[in-house]
């Protein structure tokens, strides 16, 4: 079981990486919760400067655009 | 080089759809099918070259390079440099100011950096070449690069650390020193040219409807309105025309894509060009959602000061511009 936070204050690019993440989740069966972080103050805490970025476990795994579906199963095996 | 879509346009217009020359309908629709060719493949190319140098600067170093160089006064120019070839997205603006103050960056500073960056940004560029040609572009590149620069550094002198909220100033005083690691240093550019690429083409969605939107108005507008008619109100001769029309372009909020084709119908109908680019900066420059977002880290009053200098900037900005044209 993998936890998946979305980090974005509810831009576009936001929206579409939370749905390019479920996507990706739903149609390889990946068993994972996916959160969406909108908060400033906490997105802050991963030390992100460009959103949206994608965190896995608690680890920064991606950030500054928004992710094909290939980059998501990437860092979803390595996370 | 843009003969061809020249030819295009009046094979479509005249032979394809048997308008006769001259008249309005055809008029508008030769000028926007030429444009929008034109444009967009223009906007293709500097998007993408712009990709190729914003992967050599990714923002992590571009903030442990201001972190760590002494630069002298030199810093505000540097980081409004790093704004042009850094891609804006309003929403990042918060992170990212949360980001360089937490590294020590000096607020001033920082401001150079989120002035610069909406202002001059590869879309703005490639649109601007497509309508202006390259030597009103490097004109307005130049004096956004300067704006950004001057602005910091007024804003710096006006010390308003006191200003952010109570949060980012705790942030002030514990400042950490080390680097954020910057991963993508050791890809070459031949792995990064399909990132770049699918970005591009990314880019070029989300602003082809506004760019399309921009050119049909102002194809309209360049078929219907006559010639030099908006002279008698806000020709160069009100010196009125400039702040107002920044002031009403403040609230405003749009990508530079669907404002610049009307800027150049506006610009060909006897408004100078001056009055207009001001207009154009407060539009993409300051917008009242980006005013909302930044709540977050300053107090409105300290937005008041930052909207207000910008908007000062524009307004000299404007006049020398249509001193210089």
């Amino acid at each position: 079981m993998k936890h998946i936070k979305i980090l974005g204050t509810g831009c576009p690019k936001c929206k579409t990486t939370i749905a390019v993440v479920q996507e990706v989740v739903a149609e390889n069966k990946i068993e994972a919760d996916i959160e969406k972080v909108e908060d400033i103050m906490d997105i802050m805490k991963y030390n992100v400067m460009s959103t949206p970025a994608i965190v896995v476990d608690e680890k920064v795994l991606f950030k500054g655009r928004v992710p094909s579906k290939s980059d998501i199963l990437d860092i979803l095996q390595v996370g | 080089m843009f003969e061809w879509i020249e030819h295009l346009a009046d094979w479509i217009v005249y032979d394809l759809l048997q308008l006769h020359s001259g008249a309005h309908l055809s008029e508008a629709l030769h000028f926007f099918i030429y444009d929008s060719i034109k444009i967009m493949m223009l906007l293709f190319i500097v998007v993408f070259l712009m990709g190729i140098i914003n992967s050599y600067f990714p923002i992590e170093r571009v903030r442990n390079y201001l972190m760590n160089h002494k630069l002298y006064g030199l810093e505000y120019l540097v980081a409004s440099l790093f704004g042009v070839v850094t891609p804006f997205c309003s929403c990042s603006s918060v992170p990212l100011f949360i980001g360089f103050v937490r590294g020590g960056i000096p607020l001033g500073v920082t401001f150079s950096f989120l002035i610069t960056s909406p202002l001059v940004n590869e879309v703005a560029i490639g649109l601007f070449i497509g309508l202006f040609g390259l030597k009103v572009t490097s004109i307005y590149v130049l004096s956004g690069v300067l704006l950004g620069t001057i602005a910091g550094m007024i804003l710096h002198s006006l010390q308003l650390e006191n200003l952010l909220t109570t949060w980012v100033k705790d942030m002030l005083n514990n400042t950490e020193q080390q680097n954020s690691s910057v991963a993508s240093e050791i890809i070459p550019l031949s792995q990064r040219l399909p990132v770049i690429w699918s970005e591009a083409m990314n880019i070029l969605k989300g602003v082809l409807p506004y760019v399309l939107i921009g050119i049909a108005i102002g194809g309209l507008m360049h078929g219907y309105i006559p010639e030099g008619f908006f002279e008698q109100y806000m020709g160069k001769d009100n010196p009125l025309a400039v702040p107002i029309s920044t002031i009403l372009a403040v609230p405003m909020y749009s990508n530079a894509s669907g404002v610049l084709p009307i800027v150049q119908v506006l610009v060909s109908k006897g408004i100078p060009l001056g009055t207009a680019i001001a207009f154009m900066m407060g539009v993409v420059g300051l917008s009242l959602p980006e005013g909302m977002l930044l709540k977050k880290v300053m107090s409105l009053k300290l937005i008041a000061i930052y909207f207000g200098v910008v908007t000062c900037c524009i307004i000299i900005s404007g006049y020398v511009f249509n001193i210089i044209f």
